[in-house]
């Protein structure tokens, strides 16, 4: 952790070039806006991401691919317990995070229950969860309630309100991840499970709560991303998956585990859109795009994992 | 040793040694095995005979002097080993594992010579073994395991097998598989094979070996004819030079009993029992299952009741991207959590306190803990332990890599921490730890063999205890 | 043997009592045209589980082989359509890909999950690139191939049981695939016995690649076009195939029959639960829930097998 340059930065120099990259072409006068669509698009990513994070800080095999579905499953359903009506609107949060409570509780169940390896339990876990969602909203698109509507759409400060909400969420998670014992516990699980259990760490707790607390982190970007568009949609969790993962390695988190990095997840969170939309700006389709975001990936967990051998 | 009246040697080492880093292994060994011979290898834990063996199958380079091989590399030569862990593919059968070292076995029609020769080998190795050859290997016991590999390390083809080493190979078999084993090592000797036997059952190797070599410390300490050697002489051979009476204030008040296991390990509260025997004999499996039976996995408030010190420092200790205050802390975290917190001034405050108590050779406690030299690592994981005021603590094999002065340290804390009524499980491969003991348990084949207290852990006492001393099975 | 047996016990039941609840619901369906509706899209699904099963036979796991199924489709619905000898070479540096990143992922010990995951995002990219919007036409003779009416039994079933032995010579008979097997199980003694295991999960991965082409073509062959989103349920559908055809994760344990008939069934589960009048929606669920039954009776029989 010492040293003059920390890990995220690099996420965030990556991102300010490609805004730059993008203002250049663009003309100065749509840097404010950019910045806003930024902000905002990248709070549903570090939403998610905090939650994975937490999950891959668990070590090898540890990958939660039922965050899409969550998202999908929350959202549907609280919009629809919601009905678009005034004043329902903490009733809908609370059903989301709770449908983010149960979905992680199915997803620890099943790895312990089972035996098998996380990956396995979330995807099959992950399935039952699309169907949930697509039965109960059955292609109907019910609006959120104006308040959560406008809401989300908004800005405070100069800050859409989304944003300030993913800026809380990572304060909170910067707290659990350095300061508390949970951090501590999840960071030492990651390193070695066999010597954080005999060193007394209670594994499988810890393992339970950060499912839980990746599955309700889901449920929340999926509630919002809900109320930012104007409905939910059934592959709206879609692009989350990838979206997910690729936070967590770009921001700086080690894939092996142990250890996480809050920071990061916002840089990379924003360079993931910026490079979307500076491709686009560029006048480049939607294959290049893909490729390119696919190969920045690779090259980033390859180079990580390069300069881990060479440590 | 007068090479030119012996048949050419299948394997020639001289001078050759093996260093890890700083770490000596294997230093000027001169040793060379021919047709018809079997040598038998003994030495304590950490004398260096693994190490041997790895230069012996070419698995490792030799840092100084060379390693010949008669027909140039090892495969070629007819070298075969059966390593003491499991190396067959689990996945496999037994047919199928033949793959891997019998390059020949190519194509599709490969499955019948296989069938062929593994059958053939188990028939001479182990009459009526009652293996099957289309057997998966992970459904078969422990035994059967041992036995496929055994075979498999004497089956003809892909060069045929000229000196076959193998390392503990009754660990997992009963009397009369032993018996067969030792007979057919007899036939193979005779018939011009060489084999490198290495046992911890002494009856074994004098059943078998024409030749013994004694290994210590890294070098060989004595190399005769199998003859040449009584029992005790060969025990004597392998040991230090003994230290007596240095164990002082040796408490005889016992507390209440605070450990009994189902295998018959107990503990009086304030006594020091040392955990004896040779290494792997399952002293270390003892003390996990102890250790995780009286801790739990879910939760992770409230007193400590027990700790552990691990031995394997990188397998179950260090957490290496962590600082030194972070590792020492992680134990007893649940004592300087305040609301789910980590108070991190209390956390700082207690990794320096026992810098200072235990010796940590650091100017800061939160650089990382890879920044320690091995010793100093194991003093922080010592502190971990001590730092959480468990009752008791269990110790695996905790003084590997540490140094003479930091040893008589250690030793003196833990005799001031029982004084003040804790109790040390403490596995330990050295005689010498555990005659500060007040008891030791000597495990033999992952059960309690004997039982010494007092004067009576002396360095011959456990050595006799951890080798078997009776005749030959079979 | 006997243990081949008892591991495909479970993967044959499935698919017998899946089978015999169709033709209770729908005996219309006990018929050639019948068997060849129900199976028709079995060929593509059961050429990726083998795809994918070599992957998680050297203990790793490929998320991207939906999308280069995709790819491989539109590939075969342009290039291969219009100039058979590009369309063969890009294929070709398609396979040479998989081979390169099998090899990768060993040499440097990267993680596969993220890897094939990134490769997902590459290789839609380049399906898009490669058909932006849903076209391109099946070459005459795959189509042909593909809708042949053999006597006796239909395409579907005759190609799957042909795939079924094919794959289990290669994997569970020959010497290579014996090796292969052994980096799953073991691939500390595969080095040690002298392998390179970069080299050997290059080939697996490579293999993988070939099957992953095959499927992409036979996909064609029966859709008549392609698009870039073809085959992206291929991912999740190839993992289950191949744990329904009592695969593990890890140590190597697989079986290509059992991959087969994993991929069957789970075609007729889609085609029963359309018989049932259930609505699609619960077809996903439905797979899902299929899963985590077989994952259950499998640890069931386990526990008792070791009690």
């Amino acid at each position: 952790m010492s040293g003059l340059v920390r890990p995220w930065s690099w996420a965030f120099a990556a991102a300010g070039l490609t805004y730059a990259a993008t203002v250049a072409l663009t003309g100065v006068q749509g840097a404010p806006g950019l910045l806003v669509a930024t902000l905002t698009f990248a709070s549903f990513s570090v939403l998610v991401g905090l939650g994975q994070m937490a999950v891959i800080t668990l070590g090898p095999g540890n990958v939660d691919l039922s965050i899409p579905a969550v998202m999908t499953l929350a959202g549907t359903l609280s919009l629809k317990l919601m009905d678009g009506a005034a004043g329902t609107e903490a009733w809908g949060l609370l059903a989301a995070l709770g449908i983010g409570l149960g979905a992680g509780a199915a997803n620890y169940a099943l790895i312990l229950l089972l035996r098998i390896p996380p990956i396995i339990a979330t995807l099959s876990a992950s399935f039952m969860f699309q169907s949930l969602a697509v039965w109960s909203n059955r292609g109907l698109r019910i609006k959120p309630p104006d308040t959560l509507a406008t809401f989300s759409t908004g800005a405070t400060l100069g800050m859409p309100n989304l944003a300030w909400i993913a800026l809380l969420a990572a304060a909170v998670f910067w707290v659990l991840i350095e300061r508390s014992a949970y951090g501590r516990r999840l960071s030492a699980i990651g390193q070695n499970a066999r010597a954080a259990r005999l060193a007394g760490v209670p594994v499988e707790g810890v393992r339970a709560a950060t499912y839980l607390l990746s599955a309700v982190m889901a449920a929340l970007a999926g509630f919002w991303l809900a109320c930012f568009s104007g409905g939910a949609a059934l592959n709206m969790g879609a692009e989350y998956l990838l979206m997910s993962i690729a936070v967590v390695v770009i921001g700086g988190s080690s894939i092996a585990g142990g250890n996480s990095n809050v920071p990061g997840i916002w840089g990379a969170a924003m360079f993931m859109f910026l490079i979307v939309s500076m491709l686009n700006s560029y006048g480049l389709g939607a294959g290049v795009r893909l490729i390119l975001t696919g190969a920045v990936i690779i090259a980033i967990v390859a180079a990580a994992s390069g300069r881990r051998a060479a440590a | 040793m007068d090479l030119s009246a012996a048949p050419a040697p299948i394997v020639a080492l001289a001078g050759a040694g093996r260093s890890f880093g700083a770490v000596r292994a294997l230093a000027g060994v001169d040793l060379s095995i021919a047709p018809g011979e079997c040598l038998g290898l003994v030495g304590h834990n950490g004398a260096g005979k693994s190490t041997l063996v790895n230069l012996v199958t070419g698995a490792l380079a030799p840092s100084e002097g060379s390693v010949r091989h008669a027909a140039g590399d090892p495969r070629a030569s007819g070298v075969r080993w059966v390593a003491q862990e499991l190396s067959l593919a689990p996945n496999l059968t037994v047919a199928e594992n033949l793959i891997l070292t019998q390059r020949d076995l190519r194509g599709l029609g490969w499955r019948n010579p296989a069938r062929a020769r593994i059958r053939a080998a188990l028939d001479r190795v182990f009459p009526d073994h009652g293996l099957d050859a289309d057997a998966t290997v992970a459904d078969l016991t422990l035994a059967q395991r041992q036995m496929a590999e055994i075979a498999m390390a004497f089956a003809e083809g892909g060069p045929d097998p000229r000196l076959v080493i193998l390392d503990e190979p009754t660990s997992s078999l009963d009397a009369s598989r032993a018996g067969q084993l030792l007979e057919h090592v007899r036939r193979f000797r005779d018939g011009g094979g060489a084999i490198v036997f290495i046992s911890h059952i002494l009856g074994e190797v004098f059943a078998v070996a024409t030749r013994i070599v004694v290994m210590r410390d890294g070098r060989i300490v004595d190399d005769r004819p199998a003859g040449g050697f009584t029992r005790s002489g060969l025990v004597e051979a392998m040991g230090h030079v003994v230290r007596g009476g240095d164990r002082t204030e040796r408490r005889n008040d016992k507390g209440p009993e605070v450990v009994a296991t189902a295998e018959g390990l107990r503990a009086h509260a304030g006594e020091v029992v040392g955990l004896a025997g040779l290494a792997g004999h399952g002293q270390a499996e003892a003390l996990a299952r102890l250790f995780l039976a009286r801790t739990s996995a879910w939760r992770g408030r409230g007193p400590v009741p027990v700790a552990f010190v691990a031995g394997d420092r990188a397998r179950d200790g260090v957490l290496p991207l962590w600082s030194i205050a972070r590792n020492l802390s992680l134990a007893g975290l649940s004592l300087l959590t305040r609301a789910g917190l980590v108070d991190r001034g209390a956390e700082g405050a207690l990794a320096r306190d026992w810098r200072g108590r235990i010796g940590i050779r650091t100017d800061d406690v939160d650089r990382p803990i890879l920044s320690l030299s091995g010793g100093n690592q194991q003093k922080v994981l010592f502190a971990r332990a001590l730092a959480t005021e468990a009752p008791i603590v269990l110790m695996d094999d905790p003084m590997r890599g540490v140094d003479v002065g930091t040893k008589a340290e250690v030793y003196d804390m833990i005799r001031a921490e029982a004084a003040r009524g804790r109790t040390f499980l403490w596995y330990s491969t050295e005689a010498e730890e555990m005659t500060l003991c007040d008891r030791a348990y000597v495990f033999r084949n992952g059960r309690i063999a004997a039982e010494l207290a007092g004067a009576e852990i002396t360095e011959e006492r456990l050595l006799a205890a951890s080798f078997e001393m009776g005749e030959v099975p079979g | 043997m006997r243990r081949l047996d008892a591991r495909l016990l479970l993967p044959v039941l499935s698919l017998a009592l899946l089978l015999a609840a169709v033709f209770w619901v729908q005996p219309r369906a006990m018929s050639y045209t019948g068997l060849n509706l129900l199976f028709n899209l079995a060929v593509p699904i059961a050429l990726a589980t083998i795809a994918q099963m070599l992957v998680i036979m050297v203990d790793d796991i490929d998320l991207s082989i939906g999308t280069f199924v995709s790819f491989c489709a539109c590939v075969t619905a342009t290039v291969l359509h219009d100039s058979p000898l590009l369309g063969v070479l890009v294929l070709g540096a398609a396979v040479a890909v998989y081979a390169a990143l099998g090899a990768l992922i060993e040499a440097r010990k990267l993680p596969a999950i993220v890897v094939t995951l990134g490769m997902s995002f590459v290789w839609a990219g380049l399906a898009v690139l490669m058909l932006p919007a849903p076209g391109g036409a099946t070459p005459d003779w795959l189509r042909t191939l593909m809708t042949v009416k053999p006597p006796l039994l239909p395409m579907a079933i005759l190609a799957c049981v042909l795939l079924a032995v094919v794959s289990h010579l290669l994997v569970t008979r020959s010497a290579l695939g014996t090796r292969l097997r052994a980096v799953g199980g073991n691939a500390r003694s595969v080095a040690r016995a002298g392998w390179s295991v970069v080299r050997l999960k290059a080939v697996a991965y490579g293999l993988a690649g070939v099957f992953g082409v095959l499927s992409g073509m036979a996909l064609v062959g029966l859709a008549t076009s392609a698009d870039a989103n073809i085959a992206l349920r291929y991912t999740l559908l190839s993992i289950a195939g191949v744990i329904l055809g009592g695969g593990e994760f890890t140590g190597g344990r697989v079986s290509p029959v059992g991959a087969v008939i994993g991929a069957l069934t789970l075609t007729l589960a889609a085609s029963f639960l359309s018989f049932l009048r259930l609505s699609p929606d619960w077809q996903i669920g439905a797979q899902g829930a299929i899963l985590v039954l077989v994952l259950a009776a499998r640890l069931l029989v386990r526990r008792r097998a070791v009690a």
